[in-house]
Formats: structure tokens, C-alpha cells, sequence
């Protein structure tokens, strides 16, 4: 029983993983931009399909379709930056938040427009195949490598905002941007790029995915929700925040669909509308 | 808000038009139209609720599909267990009601996009407890088999409603009757004290305006009239799923609103008939009918914030609302 809650447990660190990489961006853009991206999940369910394009199709080395997928999905958060929500800083937030939702029909419609339906996984790379005996049972390699990546990545967002010179100037927009631009910050060009990257990291969370998870129209929307949950849970534009709170959400439905299936999509939102009312500034606060 | 005298003409002149082609309208047209025209008005009734929040109090709920499912489950229930349309459709709006005054009192705590979260969240609650409570929602099946029970009115006998036609004229009345509770409400205190919020709250605060109290009126109508729109939705289709509770379901109001116009009374009016004509011509051209609206709705939201309705009026020469920044 022990065995079965602790690798059950370590299930769920994997999971929450791909629920960290989807949140870390979309934190990140809210820290500095200010803007919930509804979008986010669908440029998750974007890099997915870009991944699976390259590896499971065209049949490119693992990492190299990987990377290729962030630089595309990248391009993509530039442009819509750039060329839309640009326009919209002025105005009333509500309508970024429209703009964002205007994207999640074209990008979700256009998925399905070039890939049409649901695909089989591609198989898993060779170098990542097999299994680990863990608490006497098999754990899949692959999981440990998104457990892997997740933690580097977490690692490697910190190391850049706390100690280079980018994250600096970033972290200085992000706490007063009027300061920063009189300071000599090119804040829009900080916008861009920050949007971007936010952007490539959904997109990452997605590719990961790639040769575990099946790739469907549907994902985008499912992603987000979650991906919601686990900011406010963290609090909007903590990342650390965000980080500790994919770990629970992971866990707790790791848990949740072994123990209490019928009610854990419940109890997530259950949770969310709590912290919203009582912590609204998120778990992780200081 | 006062119209120059020719312009409130036309405009009294356009609704009576519009009032005598929908009464005519199962005469002229054929079922299908009927059907579709349905839809326009439940889509009417929810989106002018949504507006009055959106658009009056300046609050952004992405959480309305909840009350539309709430109206439309505790509906079917009722006419599962008692024939009687009527009851059926006063019970859907007063458990969408009963349900917004509660998750309201909790929701207006917030504004802006805490707001907008907060009612996402307890939107996809409502959504859960129709997916996963099987025995009381039957689950991902949903209700099936519900009546399209005769139309009982105390002392005046029952009417039954056979036909889709006969249907329509009490989906007519439903939308007639709330269309003018909403403007006797926007014009009421409730709708000005609303704007003068939505404007500056610190202002209506100084002004002894109980802001909370007025946004959770606001919250409550605009439950009451999606628990309409969704109680309106079994005894047409005689199924009720899941679906029409996910967050994906509250967009079509958002849509509608954005459409017709935001600042203006009949923009959710105008949006909801716009919204299934645009979609009636797109899906003949293409099944990809939602990335043609998601292409509208990033020109509406770049360039015309004001919809259709904003358009008109500035094309009639009425001066444009005052922007919101």
C-alpha cells in the first residue's frame, strides 16, 4: 500500500511537470505583461503538434524536433505580441483578455485544419525506452527524463531572473515599468521578448509530451484550465509559486484519480475559488 | 442617453418592425428558420444578462455557461417529473437565481481579472458536478427524452405545443418580456448607478453608492437571465449535456455582445442574430466556422470596440460613447 502512494506519488511529479513548463510561461507574461494569455494552453497543444510533426512524421532527431517546435511556437508568441497585443496595453485589460480568447478559436480551429483528427503516438525514442524497477514496479525512463527536464528547467528560469544581467532588467519591468522605460529599458522590446519566451516554455511543456501523451484539438483548452488553477494557486506572476503549486496539483490528481475519481476535477476548482477569495495574492507569497 | 427626437423615432419605428417580422415569422418562413431564430433569441436573453454585467458593471464573467446549465438541468428535472412548461421554466430561473446570489456574494469580492477567475472557477464546478454526478445529471449522457410539456396556465387552460412553431411564440414572449425588463433596468437607478460604477468606483463610492451590493444585483440579473436562456434550451432539443456547461459555452454570449456592441442596449440584441447569420454563411462554405469568428473577434477587439450597433450609431450621427481606458 505504502509502495503503491509513493510511486503513485512519483507519477504525479511527472505530470506536474508538463503542468509547470505550461505555467511557468504564462506566469512569467502576467508578472511583466500583465496579461492573462488565454492563449497559453493553445500554444502548448501548438509545440505538441509541431513535435509531433517533426519527430513522429518528418522523423528528425528527438531533441532537434524539440527545439525546432520552441523556435516556431516562439516566432508565434513574437507576432502575436507585436502585431496585436501591442495595440492593446492602452485600453481596458478586459479586452486583452478577448484578444487572447479570439486567438484560442483560430490557433485551435487551425490545428485541426492542417492536422485534422487524433494521432497515434509516435514511438518513444530509443535512448529514453525502458523502465526503472522503483518501489518494485516499473517506471518508465521517460518519466524520470521529464522529471529531469522540468527540474533544469525550474533551475535555469531562476539562475536567469536572479543572476544575469536579462533577468534584471526584466525583474525591473516587471516591478514598475514607467521606472524602467525612464531608466532607459526598452520596455517594449522587454514585452516582446518576455512574451516569447513565455511562449516557447508552453511550447516545450507540449513537445515534451510527445512521444507519452496523445495530441488532440482538445488539449489547448484542458492545459489552460489547469494551467490556471496552478497560477492563482501560486499566485499570479510568482514563479517560484508556480512551481511548488504544479507539484501539488500533479500530485493531488495523481492521487485524485486513484482514490477519489469522480470528484477530483471538482475539488481542483473547489480549491482555486478558495484561494482566490482568501489568498488572492496566491499560497506563496512572501 | 437622450436621443435626439428623429433618432428615437427610427429607433421606436426599427423595434416595432423587428416585433411584427418575428410574430409573422412562422408564416414566412420555413421550420429550419424557426429553429434558428430560437436560437437567436435564447442566445439574445443570455447575452443581454452577460451584457448588463459586462458591459454595465465592467465585470468580464467567464462563468455564465454555469448558470445556463444550472436553468437548463433544474428544467429538465422538472419536466421529467411534472408536465407542466411553465413550472419548468420558472423553476430553471429561479435555481440560476438562487445559485448567482450566493456565488455572487462570493464573486463581486473581486474585480478585473480576478474577477473574470473566479468566475471561470466556479463556472467549471458547475461544470463537474454535470459531468461527474451521474445520478442526479446522468453524467456525460445527460437528460434525455424531455417533454415539450403543454403550456399550463393557471385558469386559463393548457395549451400543448406540438410543433416547433408553436414552441417558438413561448420562446418569443420569454425574450419580448425580458428584453423590456432589461431596459426598464438599464434606465432604472440600478443601470445608471451600474455605469457610473463601472466608470470610476471610487467616485460612486464617494457618492454613497453601496458599489458591492449594485454589483451583486448585477451578478444576480445576469444569472436569472442565463438560467432563462438555458431553461428555454430542453424542451426544444429534449437533451441536455454536459457541454453546455464547460467555459468554452460562455463564450458565445462574449461573442454575441462583442459583436452587436458593448456599450449599447440592443448590441447583444443585434450580436446574437449576427452571430448565427455569420455562422449560418461560414459553415456553408467551411466546417472550420469558430477560426472565421476567432479572426472577427481580433478585428472587433483591434478595431472596433464599439460593435455594430457602435458603428450605426456613429454612422447616425450620435455622438460615440466615451471610451473606457
Amino acid at each position: 500500500m505504502l509502495e503503491t502512494i509513493a510511486f503513485q506519488g512519483l507519477i504525479g511529479l511527472a505530470l506536474a511537470m508538463y503542468l509547470w513548463l505550461i505555467s511557468a510561461g504564462l506566469t512569467i507574461i502576467f508578472g511583466v505583461l500583465r496579461i492573462v494569455n488565454f492563449a497559453h494552453g493553445s500554444l502548448f497543444m501548438l509545440g505538441a503538434y509541431l513535435a509531433f510533426t517533426l519527430y513522429g512524421q518528418v522523423g528528425l532527431p528527438f531533441g532537434v524536433a524539440i527545439l525546432l517546435s520552441l523556435l516556431g511556437v516562439g516566432a508565434l508568441g513574437l507576432v502575436m505580441e507585436r502585431g496585436f497585443l501591442r495595440h492593446l496595453y492602452g485600453v481596458d485589460e478586459a479586452y486583452q483578455l478577448l484578444l487572447t480568447f479570439g486567438f484560442i478559436l483560430v490557433l485551435d480551429d487551425a490545428v485541426k485544419l492542417i492536422w485534422g483528427g487524433v494521432f497515434r503516438i509516435p514511438p518513444m525514442p530509443a535512448f529514453l525506452d525502458g523502465a526503472w524497477p522503483v518501489f518494485g514496479r516499473p517506471f518508465p525512463v521517460y518519466n524520470a527524463f521529464v522529471l529531469g527536464v522540468g527540474v533544469l528547467t525550474a533551475g535555469a528560469l531562476w539562475l536567469l531572473f536572479e543572476r544575469t544581467w536579462w533577468g534584471r532588467i526584466v525583474r525591473a519591468t516587471a516591478a514598475d515599468r514607467e521606472m524602467a522605460g525612464a531608466l532607459g529599458v526598452r520596455v517594449p522590446r522587454v514585452f516582446t521578448g518576455v512574451f516569447a519566451f513565455g511562449a516557447m516554455l508552453a511550447a516545450l511543456g507540449g513537445a515534451l509530451g510527445t512521444p507519452v501523451r496523445v495530441v488532440a484539438p482538445g488539449i489547448g483548452a484542458e492545459m489552460i484550465i489547469q494551467a490556471f488553477v496552478i497560477t492563482v494557486l501560486g499566485g499570479l506572476g510568482n514563479l517560484r509559486g508556480a512551481f511548488v503549486a504544479s507539484l501539488i496539483v500533479g500530485v493531488l490528481s495523481a492521487y485524485g484519480t486513484l482514490f477519489f475519481p469522480v470528484f477530483e476535477l471538482f475539488f481542483i476548482f473547489v480549491i482555486m475559488a478558495v484561494v482566490l477569495l482568501v489568498r488572492p495574492q496566491g499560497l506563496f507569497a512572501r | 442617453m437622450g436621443a435626439p427626437a428623429p433618432a428615437r423615432r427610427a429607433l421606436v419605428g426599427a423595434t416595432a418592425l423587428a416585433l411584427a417580422l418575428l410574430v409573422a415569422l412562422p408564416w414566412v418562413a420555413g421550420r429550419y428558420t424557426v429553429y434558428l431564430t430560437i436560437q437567436v433569441l435564447v442566445l439574445a436573453i443570455f447575452a443581454l444578462g452577460f451584457n448588463l454585467l459586462f458591459g454595465y458593471a465592467g465585470l468580464l464573467s467567464f462563468g455564465q455557461a454555469g448558470f445556463f446549465a444550472v436553468g437548463a438541468y433544474a428544467c429538465a428535472k422538472i419536466l421529467l417529473a411534472v408536465p407542466n412548461l411553465l413550472l419548468g421554466l420558472a423553476g430553471g430561473v429561479a435555481a440560476a437565481g438562487a445559485v448567482a446570489l450566493v456565488l455572487g456574494v462570493l464573486s463581486v469580492r473581486h474585480t478585473r481579472i480576478y474577477f473574470s477567475m473566479l468566475t471561470l472557477a466556479f463556472g467549471m464546478m458547475i461544470y463537474s458536478i454535470a459531468w461527474k454526478w451521474r445520478d442526479v445529471t446522468g453524467g456525460d449522457d445527460g437528460l434525455v427524452g424531455i417533454p415539450r410539456a403543454p403550456l399550463a396556465l393557471p385558469g386559463l387552460g393548457s395549451l400543448a405545443l406540438p410543433t416547433v412553431e408553436r414552441y417558438y411564440y413561448v420562446v418569443l414572449a420569454a425574450a419580448v418580456l425580458a428584453v423590456a425588463l432589461a431596459h426598464r433596468l438599464v434606465h432604472a437607478p440600478l443601470g445608471l448607478a451600474l455605469q457610473a460604477i463601472r466608470d470610476s468606483e471610487s467616485r460612486a463610492e464617494f457618492a454613497g453608492l453601496p458599489v458591492r451590493r449594485y454589483r451583486l444585483a448585477a451578478f444576480v440579473v445576469a444569472g436569472l437571465y442565463a438560467g432563462l436562456a438555458g431553461a428555454l434550451l430542453p424542451p426544444l432539443e429534449s437533451t441536455v449535456t454536459p457541454p453546455i456547461a464547460h467555459w468554452s459555452t460562455s463564450a458565445e454570449p462574449v461573442l454575441a455582445t462583442l459583436l452587436g456592441g458593448i456599450h449599447a442596449f440592443a448590441g447583444p440584441l443585434v450580436g446574437a442574430l449576427l452571430f448565427y447569420v455569420i455562422k449560418d454563411v461560414i459553415v456553408r462554405f467551411t466546417e472550420h466556422w469558430l477560426i472565421w469568428y476567432g479572426a472577427i473577434v481580433i478585428v472587433l477587439v483591434l478595431g472596433f470596440r464599439g460593435g455594430v450597433v457602435g458603428l450605426l450609431a456613429r454612422a447616425l450621427g450620435r455622438p460615440p460613447e466615451a471610451p473606457r481606458a
